[in-house]
This record gives C-alpha cells, structure tokens and sequence, in this order.
C-alpha cells in the first residue's frame, strides 16, 4: 500500500512539475503576478510529494518488502538499518529518486528564501527548476521505476554491492547529489535571466549563495568518496581519474570558476556574460555526469546497471537542456550589457585569469573521458586516456594557478598595483622559499618534486595570512586595534582566507605521497618488515565473523624503535548474499600521516602476503578539503546576513533610498 | 556484448584473490624495479575496468606484470616494451596514449583552449585599457566640473 501511494506520489509529481513550469513562465512573460505567483506553491507542492514518494521507497527497505524489486536486488533482511537506509541509493532506481528529491528540494528553498527576488525572476528560475524536475521524473517513470512489484515475492534479498556496504558511502551520494543538483539553480537563474534579458549585480547577488552552497556540498562529496575509495578500494591510491571521478571534478572545476565570476559580477557588474555561460556549463556538465555515470557508456568501477534505453533517455534530457540553455544564450547574451571596465592588472583581471586555468582544466578533463567514446565512435580505433594524461594536463594547469592565488587576493579592485602587492607578499614568498629548501636540505636524495609541492602549499597559506594580516595591522596600531579590525573584517575575507589556505593544506599533502614508501613481502609470524619509519610484524591470523560477513584478519603489532605503538588488522572479507570477496584495509593515523595495510591473501601454511603503505602527511588531503568547505561556508554565513541586511534596509527606508536617488 | 563480457570478467577478477605487484615478482635491482613500476603504471589492465597493471588484482595483469619484468631484465627498452605491448593488444593497453593523428585533439584541444582564451583575455584587456586611456576634453571636464559644484551646493 505504502509503495503504491509512493508510486502515485511521483506521478501526481510529475504532473506538479508540469504546473511548475509551464504556468509561472507563462505568467513572467505576459506579466500576469497570479500565474507567476503560482511558481513559489507548486515548488512546495511538487517538493512534498517527491518527498512521500522518497519516503515511501524508504520504508519499504526498511520494512525488507520484498514485492519490490528494487528492494529484493539491494537489501537484505539482516542489513544494519543505516545499510537498509542508504541502500536506497545504493542503486541506479533509487539514486534518480534522491536526484531528483534533491532538485525539487532546491527548487522549493529558493521558493522559501526568493521573499525579496523580483517576482518574474523568481517565477522563471523556479518555472527551469520544474522543466528539469519533470524530465527527470518522467525518466524514472518511464524507465527507471523503483516501485515496480514482484508477482513470487522472494524470502530473502540479494543483499548490497559488499564494497557500497559503508559508512562513508552511506553519506558520500547524497553529499555529491547536493552539489551536482545544487549547480542547477545557477542554470535556472542564468535561463531565467535571460529570459527577461536583464542581469545585474542584483542578479549575481542572489545566485552566489546557492552556487557556494552547492559548491561546499561538491568539496565535501568529493573529499569523501576519495577518502571512501581509499580505503575501501584497498590499494591505497586516493584519486584514479575514473570516469565517475571526472564526472564530479568536471563541475567541481567550472563551478569554482563560476563561484570567482560571481564575485567579480556582483562586486564590480563586470564579467556578465562569461557568468551567464559559466552557469550553464557548470550545470551541463553535472548532466553530463549523470548521463556518463547512469547510462553505463563508459565503464567504470562506479557504475552500476546499465540499460541502453536510458541512456538514449538521458541524453535526451541533456541535449534539451544543454542545447536548449546554450541556444538561449547564443541568442540573448548579445543583447546583455557588458558592465564596469577594469584593468589587466587588478582583482577582476585575476580572477578572469583564474576562471580561465579552472575552465581549462574541466576542459581537459572533459576531453579525455570523453575522448576514447567519440574516437571509437568516429573511426572504430579504441584507445584509453588514463591517469598519466590527466596528470599531465591538469597538474601544469593547476601549478599556474595555484602561483597567483595569492596575488590575486592581495590585487585591489579596477586597478592594482602589482609592484605595491609584489613588495606586501615578500615575506610570505620567502617562507615558502625556506619550507622549500629546509625540506629540500631534510630529505636530500628523495623525490624533488615533493619540497616543490610543499613549498607551493606554503606559499597558499601564507599568502592567505598575508591577505588577511593587511587587512588588520598597520605600524603601530595596538593588539586590541588590531583584534578589533580582525574581528570587523568581513566574513567572506576570512572565509577566502581559508578557503585557500585549505587549498594549501591539501597540495601539501598531495606532495607528501612522493615520500610515501611501500613494502611487500609474505610474513611468517613475528617476522619483522620495514614500513618507513615503522616496523611491523605479523602477530596472529585467524578467522572471524560479523554481522552480514566472515572475513579472514591478519594482525599486525606496530613498533616504532624500541616502543610499540599498538595494532594493525586488515582482512579478506566475504559477504553473505554476494558471495564477493572485498579487502578491508586496516589504517593507523600517526600524527597527521597513516599506516596502511592490505592483506592479499592469507596462504595455508598461516604466511600472510601483504602490502604495506607509510604514507606521511596523507590526512591533509582531506584535512584540506574540509578547510576549503569550512571556508565556502563561512563566506556563505557573510552572505546571508548581508542579503537579510540590505533587503531589510531597502524595505525600511524608502524615502531615503529616493533621496539618493 | 562487450558490456556482457566486461561482467563476466570482472566475475572472475573479482573471485580471484591476488592483489597487484605480489612479493615474488619484484626484481633485485632496484633500478630496473623502478623503471617496472613507471612502465606498469601507464599500462591498462585489458580486463578491468580502469585500472594499469600496477594497481590490479587480475591475472591477466599479473601475467603483464612478470612479461614486462621479464623484458627488462632482458635489456629492452622502455619504448620497445611498449611497441612490444601495443603490437600484441593495440594502442587500448596505454593509459598514455602516443601522440598521432588520432590523438591529436587529445593532446592539444587543452593547450589550444588556453592559447585561444589568453588571446582573447589579451586583446579584450588592450581594449578597456585603451578606453580608459579616453580622456574628457577641455570642454567636457569644465562641464563636469560645473555639474558636480552645482551638485555640492543642493547637498549642503
């Protein structure tokens, strides 16, 4: 009953969405206030039934229903309640549903917080939000039911892909889709915009909290399914350049680009139609992610079921929204008025260098997943574009980059003054000129380009600090005088401040794999092996049950010189259900760099073949990661308070503003 | 089919328990050891799904593992390890691909976008600064003075 009154919700959906965006666009354009205020209630409408139907599929997995397929393929009675949860998007079915609950749930907070956007601007943007809300619903309708029954209901299910079987990738879907899905607001106000053909600094003011939003979702699901790869794939490399990565690197390049062009248009009205494009491609490639991934084109670790008749379904959506977005643009950008002029050198000409570096990197990216798919499609050759291309082209790409981050943050606006901005960096270039030959003098003989790595991540942070102790300190002026201005600075400086300076963080960490050392060998018991600086040795191997697997463990003690520092397990784990066998690595974090195991197998006469990692400084990948969202969310709190401020004031004092006027 | 086949194959990689570079098959010197890992690294294990034999649990990149091992104890090249390879699997085996007419977009498409929006950057900025350059003349700027006494005076 429940799953068909979920069934029935997403269809009534699908007809909301159809409301959504057929009424209120019509309504913008022959500016009829009562059409387009019927945006704001059908995104709430549709919203809440996307969300029964959620539900319901929800409470099936829980209640193990196994009438419903979706359930039988990808649960198991005896799952841990968070697995039977998270199973729901464990699968292609499910994580559409969450797709989609997750764009009407963006549609309907910008329904909530869009009180002091122009009413046609609103009604469009949420009337976009409807049409990719109804492709999308219509997709799963169509081709991708999760509520479909079972005529012989089974007794058991077939359990969950083991290596899904996770907390990090309990979390790690519904964080990606937040920042994938969260970039289509961006799209919605750049169609809506162009819709009516007016884009200011009121425009860019109201979309940079949802892109930074989306943006600091995209970090974190990204940072998380690299840490979730890293551990649960089992062979400790943290970043593969699969399909599925790129997939959500693609966005995550362009909308950084995008988030940088916001803020030269809101601050400066300049850049608007580069904005505009950005928008739009940074939504682009979030479908095109949804289409490599969902479709199956392009095979990858990732990708689950496959079936041609979405694929063709998805690309369907895509061109109508892609083409449909870029056509709109070829259009309508003409007729847009460039804004405010400024200077090469200054704050906009470097972050327009900066959008650059970042777009041509998603290009880079794009272009080689892409590639072997066209190239066999064009003349039947069949090459692979792996991780040493994307090295190549992306690395040099973000050295530049990364270099002027903090001239960039020292430029002024309009026109800087690069001589004035050379001289306030001085001290910050030489600290990261001494980290560089410190650890060059440390590790003599070692990799070289990690010291250059590192000096490049010091480099970040303390032009961060620099940016930052400028903003607060001149000659003398008192400690409580600078306090006081550190504390008056503007939340978004200390949030940019951060944000690259974690940035840093993690380019120091990436730098530290080259010190990274690897050792194999088969162990008997108690003989010692060599792990960097660590020795380890086999201590017992055993056999061992849990809930839902049995696994084989082999333990290790862990001794640096003479003192211990505890045990090290890893095992070869065999779920119930899928009889799949995954290795379970076992990780020690000493101080900010950890100890990896992987067994490969555990032989009969009880000698154990194993690989072990020291992988120092390998935490401030993520660590990094986090910084950055932490600051994207910071900048995001200035930003609210700013919008409620200037909204309230306006409204306040009318008389004033027309005095001004 | 090839999708079919791919299942099938993973079936059997992911039943097999062997993990990448096992214990037995690393070289004595350290040098030619090295130069194994670089060239394992940049080749694609055929039967799985992205990884370079380095990195794989298959047998089959165990099998290339030891070949390429085998071929560099031998004296070959890394180069002529690779030809060797391509001639037996085709280009699909690297993960870097040469660079030929078939991979010209490829390699280039990247650089060319950069050179192209640096042009652009370069010109559109020559533009506004000429504008700024634009200076009001004599009249104009007595007008302008005119207008903002005149705006100073309402305002006290």
């Amino acid at each position: 009953m429940i799953v068909e009154l979920g069934h029935f919700a997403l269809i009534m959906a699908f007809a909301t969405a159809l409301i959504q965006t057929i009424l209120p666009m019509w309504g913008a354009i022959v500016r009829d206030p009562g059409l387009a205020g019927m945006a704001r209630y059908s995104a709430f409408v549709t919203f809440a039934l996307v969300l029964i139907a959620y539900l319901a599929l929800t409470m099936a997995y829980i209640g193990s229903d196994f009438s419903v397929v979706n359930v039988v393929m990808n649960s198991h009675s005896t799952k841990p309640l968070m697995y039977k949860i998270s199973g729901v998007w464990s699968n292609h079915e499910g994580s559409m549903l969450l797709w989609v609950m997750i764009l009407v749930l963006f549609a309907a907070l910008v329904a909530l917080r869009g009180g002091g956007m122009p009413e046609r601007l609103l009604a469009s943007v949420l009337s976009v939000q409807g049409a990719i809300a109804g492709a999308f619903l219509l997709f799963i309708l169509l081709t991708s039911n999760p509520f479909l029954r079972l005529a012989d209901v089974p007794m058991e299910g077939q359990g969950l892909n083991p290596i899904l079987e996770d907390p990090g990738l309990a979390i790690h879907p519904p964080m990606l889709y937040l920042g994938y899905v969260g970039f289509s607001v961006a799209f919605s106000f750049a169609v809506g915009a162009l819709v009516h053909g007016r884009i200011d600094a009121v425009w860019a003011r109201f979309v940079r909290p949802w892109t930074l939003l989306a943006w600091i979702f995209l970090t974190l699901g990204i940072a998380m399914g690299s840490y979730w790869a890293y551990y649960e794939l089992g062979w400790g490399g943290w970043w593969f350049w699969d399909p599925v990565e790129n997939a959500s690197l693609m966005p995550w390049l362009m909308g950084t680009a995008l988030l940088h062009s916001t803020i030269v248009m809101e601050k400066r009205d300049a850049l608007k139609v580069w904005t505009i494009l950005l928008s739009i491609l940074t939504f682009s490639l979030s479908l095109l992610g949804t289409f490599l991934v969902r479709s199956g084109v392009i095979t990858s670790v990732h990708s689950f079921a496959s079936d041609p008749a979405r694929g063709v379904f998805i690309l369907g959506i895509l061109t109508l929204f892609i083409g449909g977005g870029l056509s709109l643009f070829a259009w309508r950008a003409p007729s847009l008025k460039q804004g405010g002029l400024f200077a090469p050198v200054s704050r906009e000409g470097a972050l327009v260098v900066n959008n650059l570096f970042l777009a041509t990197s998603a290009v880079a990216v794009l272009v080689g997943t892409l590639y072997p798919l066209v190239l066999e499609t064009i003349n039947g050759s069949k090459i692979s574009v792996g991780a040493p291309y994307f090295n190549l082209t992306t690395v040099p790409l973000f050295v530049c980059l990364l270099v002027l981050i903090p001239f960039g943050q020292s430029l002024a606006w309009k026109r800087g003054d690069l001589t004035g901005v050379g001289q306030r960096l001085l001290a910050a270039f030489g600290l990261a000129l001494l980290a560089m030959i410190v650890t060059f003098a440390v590790t003599r003989g070692g990799p070289v380009a990690a010291p250059l790595g590192l000096g490049l991540g010091v480099w970040l942070i303390t032009g961060s600090a620099t940016d930052i102790i400028n903003r607060c300190y001149r000659r003398g002026s008192s400690l409580s005088v600078i306090f006081e201005r550190a504390f008056g600075l503007p939340r978004s400086a200390w949030g940019t401040a951060l944000a690259h300076a974690g940035m840093g963080i993690t380019v120091i960490g990436i730098s530290a794999t080259a010190w990274g050392v690897e050792s194999l060998a088969v162990v008997a018991k108690h003989d010692p092996l060599m792990v960097g600086p660590y020795t380890v040795s086999l201590e017992q191997a055993f056999k061992r049950k849990g809930e839902g697997y049995r696994e084989d463990v082999a333990q290790f003690s862990v001794m640096e010189g003479a003192s211990a520092r505890g045990l090290i397990e890893t095992s070869k784990r065999i779920h119930t259900g899928r009889e799949m066998p995954t290795t379970e690595a076992g990780i020690v974090t000493y101080g900010l760099g950890q100890l990896y195991a992987s067994v490969n197998e555990i032989l009969p006469d009880g000698r154990v073949s194993i690989r072990f990692y020291w992988k120092p400084l390998v935490t401030l990948i993520w660590g990094g990661a986090l910084i950055m969202a932490l600051g994207g969310a910071i900048s995001l709190a200035d930003r609210r308070v700013r919008i409620a401020l200037s909204t309230k004031t306006k409204r306040a004092s009318p008389s004033n503003a027309e005095a001004k006027a | 089919m090839r999708r079919l086949l791919g299942c099938v194959l993973l079936l059997i990689v992911a039943a097999t328990p062997v993990l990448a570079v096992e214990p037995d098959e690393i070289l004595k010197d350290p040098r030619l050891e090295e130069r194994a890992r670089t060239l394992s690294s940049e080749l694609r294990c055929l039967v799985c799904q992205n990884q370079s034999i380095d990195d794989s649990h298959a047998p089959l990149a165990r099998d290339l593992r030891v070949l390429v091992r085998q071929k560099l104890v031998a004296g070959d090249s890394d180069d002529a390890i690779r030809a060797f390879l391509v001639e037996r699997y085709g280009e699909f085996i690297l993960l870097k691909p040469r660079f030929s007419i078939d991979t010209l977009v490829l390699w280039l498409s990247p650089f060319a976008l950069l050179v192209i929006g640096g042009g652009m950057l370069l010109r559109t900025s020559r533009r506004s600064t000429l504008a700024k350059v634009e200076r009001l003349d004599r009249t104009e700027q007595a007008h302008l003075n005119e207008l903002l006494k005149a705006n100073d005076q309402t305002r006290s």
